[in-house]
């Protein structure tokens, strides 16, 4: 069993309002150096042996858990 | 005698405003036929909409489940032959999913789940589903939605624009920032249209803000007798 994490953020070109109102939120903690968050999604993904599980990674990034239109993904092997 | 004209509704798990379609078909004097998510079959309808509402509670992304359900894989193939389809809402997001139609629809601006009675500009009356409409009319529907914000690059968005495929365009305000106050977009074709505004909550003026709604309906019956 291979374990591989695929993460996807918005297109730098897309506005990001949660991201905004993050970082709008965070001075309010404390954090004043903050200048910038994007907020994406990050899937965890087991795949069985016998197979290339980047491989199989990226292909269901391409599919269906990243809107290209949208979204960029990059995949690395898990810890 | 013909046959009845029949418009296919669509319900995925989740679909809201399915009934409230086929009400509104009915109401443009056509048959509505319930089509099951998980049936790969039109049942022979002469037109389809895929309705408003949360199907799969809108995981990963809206529409981006239903996208695959075996009803929308036989939807593109006759949608591509020429197949009348409309997407509201929820709708609108399989479609550009399954890219039947350019772009993409994500989170409201605002943040904001909005739900108000919105002012439409109709900027193209040539698609088989807004010919009883007259290019420049505004009309009055309601919009429900947290992700309504239409995007795209910059060379579709050219491409939508001078092609005359911005079929929808917000008036009086920009519920989500949508880009170019963009409502709704047909394909190159004029038979597939997606619309974020839900033109079936104003098919009469007891039930809905206006009645400008049900000429979405009725346009596609005259593309169909026609044919």
């Amino acid at each position: 069993m291979t374990r591989v994490v695929v993460d996807v953020m918005p297109k730098p070109e897309i506005l990001d309002p949660q991201g905004q109102a993050i970082a709008r939120a965070l001075p309010d903690l404390g954090f004043d150096n903050v200048t910038s968050v994007r907020q994406g999604k990050r899937f965890e993904i087991e795949v069985g042996e016998g197979g290339d599980a980047l491989d199989v990674a990226r292909r269901a990034a391409e599919a269906m858990l990243a809107n290209p239109v949208i979204e960029d993904f990059s995949v690395h092997l898990a810890d | 005698m013909t046959a009845a004209i029949t418009i296919g509704v669509v319900t995925f798990p989740g679909s809201l405003d399915d009934r409230d379609a086929a009400r509104a078909v009915r109401a443009a004097g056509l048959e509505a036929l319930p089509l099951w998510h998980g049936d790969a079959a039109l049942r022979g309808v002469d037109a389809v909409i895929l309705p408003g509402g949360f199907s799969y509670g809108d995981y990963l992304r809206g529409g981006a489940i239903a996208r695959f359900s075996p009803v929308v894989g036989e939807i593109v193939t006759a949608a591509r032959a020429g197949l009348p389809v409309l997407g509201i809402c929820n709708g609108f997001q399989v479609l550009c999913e399954a890219h039947l139609l350019p772009g993409a629809l994500v989170r409201n601006a605002g943040l904001r789940f909005v739900c108000r009675d919105q002012v439409l500009t109709v900027e193209q009356a040539g698609t088989r589903w807004t010919s009883d409409y007259s290019t420049g009319e505004q009309i009055v529907v309601p919009v429900k939605h947290g992700e309504g914000r239409y995007v795209a690059d910059p060379a579709t968005l050219d491409q939508l624009e001078q092609s005359g495929r911005v079929v929808f365009r917000y008036s009086g305000g920009n519920p989500n920032g949508a880009v170019n106050d963009i409502a709704g977009i047909a394909n190159d074709a004029g038979n597939v249209v997606g619309l974020m505004p839900h033109p079936e909550h104003a098919i009469d003026e007891l039930t809905g803000p206006s009645a400008d709604g049900l000429r979405m309906f009725t346009s596609v019956l005259q593309a169909l007798i026609a044919a």
